[in-house]
């Protein structure tokens, strides 16, 4: 699904409107048509079809891909129900090399000759594109694993949880926000569960069941005499957890300015909070533009290693197959080959993972069948490594995939995406009070916003959903109006001090677009709040 | 075959409401084909050919709707979907919200669909990229586009008897060209639905020549400038504008168009009276669907009007409750311009900036539509008429309604994206901050 279906599904588009239809990106089924799984022994009969009808038709590597995807989606916005959607996507894409060349081509038709079709297409796409290719694909090798299976480490399957439980929680968020004094309250429950199996000519049969969970509400406070609104959106993040995730408990809980979720969320203490909060907002004192140190908290903090360093350490952006889209990046080659180029300060460790438990990118193999992994990105300051995968591999000398490829559909052949890349937390114990007081002039920013960075990822700008002035290391009220601006290397150069391992939390996104046709993917960036000296700040107040 | 006439169109939706035993029954059905080619690096990267068509059901009890959809289209799939979709109608919670399905409407005949365009095959998006390619390759720059064609159709009917069909084709380019050293870049966009409009050898001509001529670009200061804004430049801004043209946000205080004190800012001149914008689905240059997702037609429809604002669009309920015609979204926008060419425009500047187009735009704050975003692929300064020299990319936080104010010069309008647009002349356009990237 694609960021901008679901800003229209959950009415978040610039105009907030209602809901007029249901869109169609799926067969829509009812519920209880949710909890199975396809048998695995008839998953493999079926990818066997294909592995033999492209291997007799002249490919010399297949890999199948059976998904089975299922959304449950519940829309409300305050006393109603706005929608509630179940979708399934089932089919088969096959991916093949054949005379050097890839070729990719899907089906909904399940049976033999449907799969043997699409085989057949896949290879004869690829005989026809060979003729304008300039070098042969070049596969890292790959061993294969049999016949194994992995599970996303959920407690509660939330498609399991009974719809009405779903819109009472909803109904009651946005009830609780508007007795807080909120005007609005739109809250969504987006739930997916893709149900993956990988076959391929390696000798891999992978069976995989990941679960994602993003419970959200945007809630809007207006100023009847002045004319003036704000908005407060939920520090929930998704994740790749079941329903456990909005069953919150104490030791989940960080507090501070408002209560922070570090794992668990809880939907309707965070609505009783933001609802006061937007009181607040609205009389803010407008920043003042200038230089100041910035700690933000890790719900802001995710989108900017997002934006900042998970894009430009895409290879394939890198080596320019994002030119006409995505863009290219700043790191180009010769800076990782020198070992040296100086990404950020000493302290700023950032690492390609794909396995952490409860994050979005996590999966036990990618999507051409490499185990997952761990590595590091920028290593005390310094560029030591990409995000790649098989065919990208020995372009960075490396002999074996980082696990990075990543389909959104059957029927979207797949290609390189990011893994989560997360910012190390400091070994040294702080919490984030301790950062607070060594700061003189600061802001202390909490939630994502606006976010803007150029195609070469060098120049960037970000607004947050609550800012606090820090004045000689304490808070000193809130502040409205902020944006920062900064230079990549710059930013990360200016990053002095950052909350230890116990502060560390995840945010993330289900909506990182890339490709053409455009595809969608998850994934998160963990870090503890973290400190960054001398940021400039503009005034994003206007009068019209 | 994904594309049904008008008539097999309307047996398959006849057919499937004559299953219904709900209240009341929309049915939807679409389907399109068409394919792509995806190049990089100068040569192609992926190919495509995709087909498909669906079917969707919406069965309402009282205020207690029900969705779903299928795939198939033989009787007994068509009475399964319907049976579900009446089984989720029971199943569903009240909808306060829910307005009765349409009376049957009357339809002009659209002009979007071009027999040339749904006669476009593999071979001719290859020859198409070729060009392309050859262009690039002979200007000794490395070329990464895309060539996407679609022929499409929709129809709806409902239980009181509404039908209505649609058809049309789109054909879409986009091309960036990049010198070898990363120092020079340009970029062209272009959409239509006749493929005899489109010439990607021409088009990447230009690409290059802006590839060509951004390169060893200067630092200039940030700050407020007059900018020249390219068709697309300009469409940048403007789609992040028309979208805000909604009444119930704007009644409810939460928008650009809310009035201090409660109501909306129609009938207020909020722009330039320069500024024209309206929306029109039998646009020769722009044609699009007649009728709405609900079935309400598309007319012609003012939304600005030098500068005052006439319109604001409506979802059924909303009209409703307010007592008023129920406007539908604007759909084929199209913003009036002048007669002066580009090259006029930059004539008649002393100081300015010329900018390709945007990148990356962002809304920072809804309550005045600030944006950010920056400019990419050739931004030029230009001094006594003539384009100086290439400068480096700034970031701007402009909002539309400020930058429609200060409209000094529009050029002749042209099709750009999925809008018509002029290349336009503002003064004091902010700039604030500069960036590296090319």
């Amino acid at each position: 699904m694609k960021r901008r279906d679901f800003m229209y599904l959950a009415g978040m588009g610039a105009a907030a409107t209602m809901l007029p239809a249901i869109p169609v990106w799926g067969k829509t089924i009812d519920p209880a048509d949710m909890l199975g799984s396809i048998d695995p022994a008839l998953k493999k009969r079926m990818a066997d079809v294909a592995l033999n009808a492209a291997r007799s038709k002249g490919a010399t590597y297949t890999d199948v891909r059976i998904g089975r995807y299922l959304n449950q989606f519940v829309v409300t916005r305050e006393d109603k129900v706005q929608n509630i959607v179940n979708t399934e996507s089932y089919g088969l894409g096959v991916r093949v090399i054949a005379n050097g060349s890839w070729g990719f081509a899907a089906t909904d038709k399940m049976d033999n000759d449907g799969i043997a079709r699409a085989a057949e297409l896949a290879v004869a796409i690829a005989k026809e594109n060979s003729r304008l290719l300039t070098s042969p694909v070049e596969l890292a090798p790959q061993k294969g694993y049999g016949e194994v299976s992995w599970k996303a480490p959920i407690e509660k399957n939330a498609f399991e949880v009974p719809v009405k439980e779903k819109v009472d929680l909803l109904l009651s968020v946005n009830d609780a926000a508007l007795k807080g004094g909120a005007n609005y309250a739109n809250s969504i429950l987006f739930l997916v569960n893709e149900q993956k199996y990988f076959a391929s000519t390696d000798g891999s049969y992978i069976d995989q069941d990941i679960h994602r969970i993003w419970p959200t509400f945007f809630l809007t406070k207006i100023d009847s005499k002045t004319g003036k609104f704000e908005t407060r959106n939920s520090l929930s993040a998704p994740m790749g957890m079941g329903y456990e995730y909005l069953q919150a408990r104490p030791e989940d809980k960080i507090n501070g300015v408002t209560t922070f979720y570090k794992g668990r969320y809880d939907m309707l203490e965070d609505a009783k909070a933001a609802a006061g909060q937007l009181g607040q907002k609205l009389t803010a004192k407008s920043v003042e533009p200038g230089k100041y140190d910035l700690i933000l908290d890790p719900s802001h903090l995710w989108l900017t290693i997002h934006e900042s360093v998970g894009h430009p350490t895409e290879l394939d952006r890198v080596l320019g197959y994002e030119a006409n889209f995505a863009g290219t990046s700043f790191l180009t080659l010769d800076k990782w080959e020198s070992k040296k180029f100086n990404f950020g300060s000493k302290i700023v460790n950032l690492f390609g993972d794909k396995t952490q438990k409860g994050s979005l990118g996590a999966v036990g193999y990618d999507d051409e069948g490499v185990k997952t992994k761990n590595w590091d990105i920028i290593k005390d300051g310094t560029l030591v490594n990409y995000q790649a995968i098989r065919d990208q591999a020995h372009i960075i000398g490396l002999n074996e995939s980082q696990g990075c490829c990543y389909a959104d559909n059957w029927s979207s052949v797949q290609f390189q995406r990011m893994p989560n890349v997360s910012l190390k937390p400091g070994t040294q114990k702080k919490s984030i009070d301790d950062l607070i007081k060594n700061v003189q002039k600061g802001i202390y920013i909490v939630g994502d916003g606006s976010f803007s960075i150029d195609q070469q990822r060098y120049n960037f700008q970000f607004g947050g959903q609550l800012y606090y002035e820090i004045k000689d290391g304490k808070i000193a009220g809130m502040l409205k109006d902020v944006a920062y601006q900064a230079n990549t290397q710059e930013f990360w150069n200016a990053c002095t001090d950052m909350c230890d391992e116990s502060d560390y939390r995840l945010g993330g996104s289900f909506f990182d677009g890339k490709g053409q046709p455009s595809q969608s993917s998850s994934v998160s960036h963990g870090s503890s709040t973290t400190r960054f000296n001398g940021i400039n700040v503009i005034n994003t107040g206007r009068k019209i | 075959m994904a594309i049904l006439s008008k008539e097999e169109a309307q047996a398959i939706l006849k057919k499937t409401l004559s299953f219904s035993k709900a209240d009341e029954c929309e049915v939807s059905l679409g389907g399109s084909e068409g394919g792509n080619i995806r190049y990089a690096r100068n040569a192609v990267s992926t190919a495509g050919e995709i087909s498909t068509m669906g079917l969707a059901v919406s069965s309402t009890f009282g205020k207690k709707t029900g969705s779903a959809t299928i795939n198939e289209f033989d009787d007994a799939s068509l009475e399964k979907v319907v049976r579900r979709a009446e089984e989720l109608a029971r199943l569903a919670p009240e909808n306060p919200e829910y307005v009765s399905v349409m009376e049957p409407q009357t339809y002009r005949e659209s002009i979007a669909f071009v027999p040339a365009t749904a006669a476009i095959n593999p071979d001719a998006r290859a020859e198409m990229v070729l060009k392309s390619l050859q262009v690039a390759k002979e200007a000794k720059l490395e070329a990464a586009g895309f060539l996407e064609n679609s022929n499409s159709f929709r129809a709806i009917m409902n239980s009181k008897g509404l039908f209505a069909y649609n058809k049309d084709t789109d054909i879409s380019f986009s091309v960036t060209t990049r010198n070898e050293a990363g120092t020079g870049s340009g970029y062209v966009e272009q959409s239509f639905n006749d493929v005899k409009k489109l010439d990607t050898l021409a088009q990447t001509r230009i690409a290059s020549g802006k590839a060509t001529r951004s390169a060893t670009a200067k630092a200039i200061e940030p700050g407020k400038y007059t900018v020249i804004l390219e068709p697309l430049a300009a469409k940048d801004m403007l789609e992040n504008l028309v979208r805000g043209f909604d009444a119930r946000s704007a009644d409810e205080g939460r928008s650009f168009m809310s009035k201090k004190g409660g109501g909306t800012r129609l009938g207020e001149q909020l722009f330039n009276e320069q500024v024209n914008i309206y929306s029109d689905p039998f646009h020769p240059e722009l044609p699009g669907a007649t009728w709405s997702g609900d079935g309400r037609p598309q007319e012609k429809t003012v939304w600005v009007d030098k500068g005052v604002v006439k319109n604001l669009s409506y979802t059924r309920f909303w009209a409703q409750k307010q007592n008023v015609k129920a406007i539908p979204p604007a759909r084929q926008v199209i913003m009036e311009g002048g007669t002066a060419s580009l090259e006029e425009l930059i004539k008649g500047t002393e100081k300015g900036i010329l900018v390709t187009r945007f990148w990356y735009i962002r809304s920072v704050d809804p309550q005045t539509l600030l944006l950010t975003g920056l400019t990419r692929d050739g931004t030029f300064y230009i001094e006594n008429g003539k384009i100086m020299f290439p400068i480096k990319n700034f970031r701007f936080n402009e909002s539309p309604i400020i930058m429609l104010n200060n409209v000094e010069a529009l050029g002749k309008a042209q099709r750009s994206g999925n809008m018509i647009v002029p290349p336009m002349k503002i003064r004091d356009f902010t700039f604030s901050s500069l960036s590296d990237a090319v």
